[in-house]
């Protein structure tokens, strides 16, 4: 995959012309023809997933603005122009804020994937990085795009967010009026932050464009996660026309009735209603909830009593996914064969979801029934405060702790010489747990 | 020729001469970067119109008893609480060392108007507005993340780490204030 070499041959005159001049021909060509590993399953179809996302996000983003007001006296009726008279826009609209929620449906999917299957190891670590790096861009982005409409959401979710920056010691005050133009959220706020909405994008696309740059280099893991030898690579590999571009094509398609459902049947079930009432900075909402793509994430923050240290908590929990590759100490990539470590990532799955859920709760509420246990420090054991405490702490031991010890206790399973051999044999244990492995339904 | 100039270059003073303008020429990018820099960041900062608007007057006979009125000054809002006897005599009563940010309540106050609190309404943990008269302690409670304020406004449970803010004000005459 790495010494790919070029088997594309100009025939027309222009082709040849282009040829010697700029490439970009031959360029398409080889891309086509790479040789992927032959056993992908659906798990890795989001890398495809979300380069639509990508291009949805941008072609609709970059129409709304041409309809859409950055002032805090008219951004709010500018939005509801476009909902309301722009020819379509309630559809473009609704297509750009979904698009969101399908964007992090995928990148969280994605990411899992690059979990399980150990994606993130050597010689791959670059291709992870610059993932996480376009995963915290697609934060901001989305933090950012949501103040926009200026809401009472948007405008308290600007309110606590930004108020993170002013935990900083020492400087967090000076930065937090320099963020925001000002001594409150206001229109100069608002301004920068429709700036650089726009920008962001940009930016993801260019880190996109590194992320494929290494992936090419590296090579793609796979399902089986071993690299393919020289001598194996006609046999372990297809072209990646046709075979991944129907394969993607065909998840593009499923993922695209998933999108549409939400569009055209149920277009604000993934927002909150609040954000349909015009910011006022005298009213705080009875109950601030991030969208749920972050709600996670504000679990975190809200589970450490300090402020500060919520606040390093949360961009902590972000920042482990950077040096990942380095708390993995397995030598086994694919957790196919680590039957120890697939047990605490499904528990991580659950984990995650669990923060999900407690974000969107109010921390003193009882999780079970409505009855009081014990007060335990600063708030009683049955309430969503210590559900999430829990969570965060097995998040968090499961990149510093778990995964640096599972690595060096476990006996992982045999792993096959070839992506071929667990196929061949007719798909003994070691497939029987894969999820999704399409080629045995064939 | 191109040779021999390569030579040259590569051996004795003549290297450390060459070392010292690439570093130069470096650090002089880096710092012509910096200064152009400099005035982009600096634009983010509040506009003179901004900071214009820093001062306002307000009437505390507006305020009833036991009532709190809220407005608005640079963009946020500001608690102007006219608190009953019982209300001064808690908050006088609380001792420091209940207070996780200790303050006195005539720190909080202008002497000869103890009854009037004036403050900003934004929890000092993430800027939500606590609600008037709500919480285990009379003063505030801060719905986003559960924060207690006490009758003077000083922060006694949840996560906010300080009190609320009290603006720079004065009293213009017996009624009016300028905060700001």
């Amino acid at each position: 995959m790495s010494d790919h070499e070029s088997t594309y041959v100009p025939k027309s005159g222009i082709e040849k012309w282009f040829d010697s001049r700029l490439p970009i021909i031959r360029f398409g060509a080889d891309y086509m023809s790479l040789p992927t590993p032959k056993n992908l399953n659906y798990w890795w179809t989001f890398g495809g997933i979300l380069a639509l996302c990508l291009v949805v996000q941008i072609a609709t983003g970059v129409v709304l603005a041409m309809h859409y007001v950055p002032n805090t006296e008219l951004a709010f009726a500018s939005v509801e122009r476009i909902m309301r008279d722009v020819n379509g826009g309630d559809l473009i609209r609704y297509t750009h804020a979904n698009g969101a929620s399908m964007f992090f449906i995928a990148v969280y999917l994605h990411m899992l994937r690059g979990l399980y299957y150990g994606s993130y190891k050597a010689p791959r670590e670059m291709i992870w990085i610059v993932g996480c790096l376009i995963f915290f861009l697609m934060i901001a982005t989305a933090f950012l795009g949501y103040v926009l409409p200026w809401g009472q959401m948007s405008y308290w979710g600007a309110e606590v967010i930004t108020n993170l920056i002013g935990a900083i010691p020492v400087v967090g005050e000076p930065v937090l009026i320099w963020l925001r133009g000002g001594p409150a959220i206001d229109n100069a706020t608002l301004n920068r932050f429709f700036s650089l909405h726009y920008l962001l994008p940009f930016v993801i696309a260019g880190c996109v464009v590194l992320h494929l740059w290494a992936l090419h280099h590296a090579g793609q893991n796979n399902p089986v996660g071993i690299l393919i030898p020289k001598d194996r690579m006609a046999k372990d590999t297809v072209p990646f026309h046709p075979y991944f571009t129907v394969k993607d094509g065909f998840a593009i398609i499923l993922f695209l009735i998933l999108f549409a459902v939400f569009v055209f049947f149920m277009p604000n079930a993934l927002g909150h209603a609040d954000n349909y009432i015009p910011a006022n900075p005298l009213v705080t909402p009875a109950h601030i909830v991030p969208e749920w793509y972050m709600l996670p994430f504000y679990a975190i923050l809200r589970a450490v009593p300090d402020k500060f240290g919520g606040v390093l908590a949360m961009f902590g929990a972000i920042g482990v996914l950077f040096v990942l590759p380095w708390l993995d100490t397995s030598k086994v990539r694919s957790m196919r064969y680590r039957p120890t470590m697939r047990t605490f990532f499904v528990i991580f799955v659950l984990v995650g979801l669990i923060l999900g859920w407690c974000g969107a709760q109010l921390p003193d509420a009882p999780v079970i029934g409505n009855f009081k246990t014990f007060v335990l420090i600063d708030g009683d054991l049955n309430s969503y405060l210590w559900l999430t405490r829990l969570a965060t702490l097995y998040y968090f031991a499961f990149f510093l702790v778990i995964m640096p010890l599972v690595g060096l206790r476990e006996t992982p399973k045999p792993i096959p010489a070839t992506i071929s051999e667990p196929v061949l044999s007719g798909g003994d244990a070691m497939t029987a747990a894969a999820p999704a492995s399409p080629e045995k339904k064939g | 020729m191109a040779e021999s100039v390569v030579t040259e270059n590569g051996t004795g003073g003549d290297a450390s001469r060459r070392d010292f303008i690439h570093i130069a020429a470096g650090a002089a990018a880096v710092g012509a970067g910096a200064m152009l820099a400099w005035p982009l960041i600096n634009s983010m900062n509040p506009a003179a119109d901004t900071l214009a608007l820093a001062s306002i007057e307000f009437d505390m006979s507006k305020v009833q008893e036991g009532q709190q009125v809220v407005i608005k000054w640079q963009g946020k809002p500001v608690f102007v609480r006219y608190r009953t006897p019982r209300e001064i005599q808690e908050a006088v009563a609380t001792p420091l060392s209940a207070l996780k940010d200790p303050q006195t309540d005539a720190d909080r106050i202008k002497a000869g108007h103890q009854q009037y609190l004036v403050l900003i309404g934004n929890c000092t943990h993430l800027g939500c507005i606590p609600t008037f008269g709500a919480g285990d302690f009379g003063g505030w409670f801060c719905p986003c993340h559960g924060s207690h304020y006490d009758t003077s406004g000083r922060i006694r449970k949840g996560p906010a780490p300080k009190n609320l803010v009290v603006p720079e004000y004065d009293y213009l005459s017996d009624t009016r204030i300028k905060i700001g």
